[in-house]
């Protein structure tokens, strides 16, 4: 690509990127109650008895709490972190009416929340009725409502808050929480093992397909709190569900600092499918505010036959460290990981996944694309682990970056450990400009610049779109049109 | 419609067309040939506005419009198509799709509706059995994974969707057999009426078996050192490029 024309796709982006408002930026205006910030072992006991949780829970939290305070922050990801103040955040906040009473459906719910979840785009009222997908909205450090409880009951499938699955399930949660991502797994997690708020609970019984898209949609709408959301999906013998998140926060210049965990467990021919939008406010064009967003994903393929896919489209954040793995110890299971990850001005990004394969016949699929912009530093990180008794594993691994503009960077870190000689491991990289060529091609074509920039990199996006559930794959496209070029109609 | 007028271009840093005059009226095709090195796809690359081509002294209009001011998207607009000598790949981009993105961008900049993707299926699917070429054009992304002679068809079956009022084939014979190559200058042909003019850019007389041109010009040097008819092209095989600088 020639410096000239370089230069003029950076100036047009910088050009339309400060021009660009992030649409969700918004702050809504409502009574809460949140505790002061700081952390020690007394917040969490507060926490856990606003939450009014049993005692194991509350010792699981303090052990968690006490492992968290001996572990070194981590760095060894391509990463520029700033020093977080952990005693600055306010670790719960939540909306006052949500606070004393819980709404048991959407008609209690604040009608100033229904309408910040309407003005992102996720009607609740309208989601239930029209689209056939069912929402839990997550605001701040509470759920605030599920919806479609009733037909998913009937099915047998339970979809609600952690907090109430605490209440209404203690078994079920008792029995998983921690399996797949103990608390001691990493700095991270430990400290949302500590404090985690709110977040998504999914089972699936046996045999059972679940009837709808399930999905969670997090917000975080106050000033100086962080959110820690704890998400956990049981899928049991043969069955299915297909997960969708989505996040968002207004624009402020603090950086705001959000630490969740997800785990899945899939049995005996189980599949889960899990995707996300994850479109936290990335700061301005100087690089100042944004989300903070480490989060631990990880699903443990317990059973033969078992799938988990996790598929994502991250455009947010300030900073994202996130690597949503498969354990595949089941014979025969598989692990897949589709994503799209874009970084733009400040932005940072590292990013991939781990497959771990330990079962016999087990196979994992990883596709990553990134795109780096602005002076974007964008990683894959990526670790294949083929145990000794995992005959026949095979993984397959293709990791593409483009770079748009001169200062932007892209980085690749693949790890592979093959304790096996009859694993196949194979991986792909490549590296690519938009090219002046294609550019030309397009332009000659009569398709003016911003628009050829954009179908050519979802073009370079369609491996991963196409593996998103239909709704989704329309608003990825679209949020990678605005990351990527402003509000361009 | 086009009339260049004493032109001098650089390509990069250097100095390519030296004083070149040309004038083509609707309806017309121009057959420019010379050896390798003579500026032909400079030619093509200027009247397109690739950005490595610059002009440096002389005129350019096209249908009244001063075509150097346009940017390369509205100059596609104003009718000019240029057949690539190596058309590019876009993965992941349906042919299909990249054609109407093409099709309603240049419909918008001349201020006309764009049109569904159904009522564009059924039209591209008339255009393709017209020009004997396989469906499965339509859902391959833009030239990845042809053959050299697929990606010229591909070029062919662009510029009759996109019906430009001046097509500019820029050695679009080179490299093709004897079969894709009638398939190429049947296209063509098709196309040729009397409001549409093209300018073919050929190294041989081969391709002017099949499409008969109304003029024929050498172009040596940077500048057109011979005009005439087609036994121009005739005269140019049997004798090589040699005789011209005698």
């Amino acid at each position: 690509m020639s410096e000239r024309n370089e230069a003029v796709i950076d100036n047009k982006l910088v050009r339309q990127r400060a021009s660009e408002r992030y649409k969700e930026g918004f702050y809504t205006n409502i009574e809460s109650i949140t505790i002061p910030p700081g952390l020690d072992e007394d917040t969490i006991r507060l926490i856990s008895a606003k939450k009014k949780e049993p005692e194991w829970l509350l010792e699981y939290r303090l052990n968690a709490f006490r492992e968290w305070l001996k572990m070194p922050t981590p760095d060894w990801a391509k990463l520029n972190v700033p020093e977080i103040d952990f005693q600055a955040i306010s670790y719960y906040s939540s909306p006052k009416t949500k606070a004393e009473n819980a709404p048991k459906s959407l008609d209690e719910v604040d009608p100033k929340i229904l309408e910040t979840y309407e003005k992102l785009g996720v009607p609740l009222h309208e989601r239930e009725r029209l689209a056939g997908v069912a929402v839990d909205a997550v605001f701040d450090s509470v759920s605030v409502g599920t919806t479609f409880r009733k037909e998913l009951a009937e099915a047998g499938v339970i979809f609600c808050s952690f907090s109430e699955a605490v209440q209404d399930h203690p078994e079920l949660v008792r029995e998983y929480l921690g399996t797949v991502v103990p608390p001691r797994d990493n700095y991270f997690a430990a400290l949302n093992a500590a404090v985690f708020s709110d977040g998504s609970f999914v089972y699936i019984p046996k045999d059972t397909r679940c009837p709808m898209e399930l999905s969670t949609y997090f917000r975080i709408n106050a000033n100086h709190t962080g959110q820690f959301e704890r998400t956990l999906i049981i899928a049991e013998d043969n069955s299915y569900v297909s997960y969708l998140e989505g996040c968002t926060a207004p624009m402020r210049d603090e950086n705001q600092l959000h630490a969740a965990v997800v785990e899945l467990i899939a049995k005996d021919e189980a599949n889960i499918k899990y995707s996300t939008v994850q479109n936290w406010y990335p700061g301005d064009e100087d690089g100042k505010g944004g989300i903070y967003n480490f989060v631990t994903k990880r699903g443990l393929c317990a059973g033969i036959k078992s799938k988990i896919s996790w598929t994502q489209v991250e455009t947010g954040s300030a900073i994202t460290w996130k690597y949503p793995s498969c354990i595949l110890r089941g014979d025969h299971s598989s692990g897949e990981f589709y994503s799209v990850a874009l970084t733009n001005n400040y932005q940072q990004a590292d990013t991939g996944t781990k497959m771990i394969h330990l079962g016999k016949n087990t196979k994992s699929t990883v596709i990553s694309k990134g795109i780096s912009v602005g002076k974007s530093q964008n990683s894959y990180r990526g670790l294949v682990r083929v145990a000794k008794r995992a005959d026949y594993a095979r993984n397959f691994t293709q990791c593409d970056s483009l770079l748009i503009g001169k200062e932007c960077g892209a980085h690749t870190f693949p790890y592979t450990e093959s304790g096996n000689m009859t694993a196949k491991l194979e991986h792909e990289a490549t590296t690519s400009k938009i090219s002046e060529d294609q550019l030309n091609y397009c332009l000659q074509r009569g398709i003016p610049e911003e628009e050829a920039i954009s179908l050519i990199v979802d073009g370079f996006c369609k491996q991963v779109f196409k593996e998103l559930p239909m709704e989704f794959a329309v608003e990825a496209k679209a949020l990678l049109d605005v990351s990527l070029e402003g509000a361009i109609g | 419609m086009l009339e260049i007028k004493n032109i001098h271009a650089k390509a990069g840093d250097k100095n390519i067309l030296k004083n070149l005059n040309l004038s083509v009226k609707p309806g017309e095709v121009h057959a420019i040939m010379g050896p390798n090195g003579s500026g032909k796809s400079t030619l093509g690359n200027l009247l397109a506005g690739m950005p490595h081509v610059e002009a440096t002294e002389g005129s350019v209009h096209f249908k009244g419009k001063n075509l150097l001011e346009l940017e390369p998207e509205e100059r596609a607009g104003e009718g000019v198509f240029l057949a690539f000598q190596y058309p590019v790949e876009i993965p992941g981009v349906n042919n299909m799709y990249f054609l109407r993105t093409a099709y309603n961008a240049q419909r918008k900049y001349r201020g006309e509706e764009g049109i569904d993707s159904a009522g564009f299926l059924r039209m591209v699917k008339d255009k393709i059995n017209k020009l004997h070429m396989k469906d499965d054009l339509l859902k391959r992304p833009v030239n990845v994974g042809f053959s050299g002679g697929e990606k010229k068809r591909n070029e062919v079956f662009q510029m009759a969707v996109l019906e430009p009022s001046l097509a500019i084939l820029d050695e679009t014979d080179s490299g093709l057999d004897i079969d894709a190559l009638k398939i190429v200058a049947d296209g063509v042909n098709q196309l040729r009426d009397s409001n549409r003019s093209f300018i073919i850019i050929t190294h041989y007389q081969r391709l002017l078996d099949y499409i008969e041109p109304d003029y024929v010009h050498v172009l040596a040097d940077g500048q057109i050192v011979k005009s005439g008819s087609k036994k121009l092209a005739l005269e140019l095989e049997e004798q090589g490029y040699g005789w011209l600088d005698a």
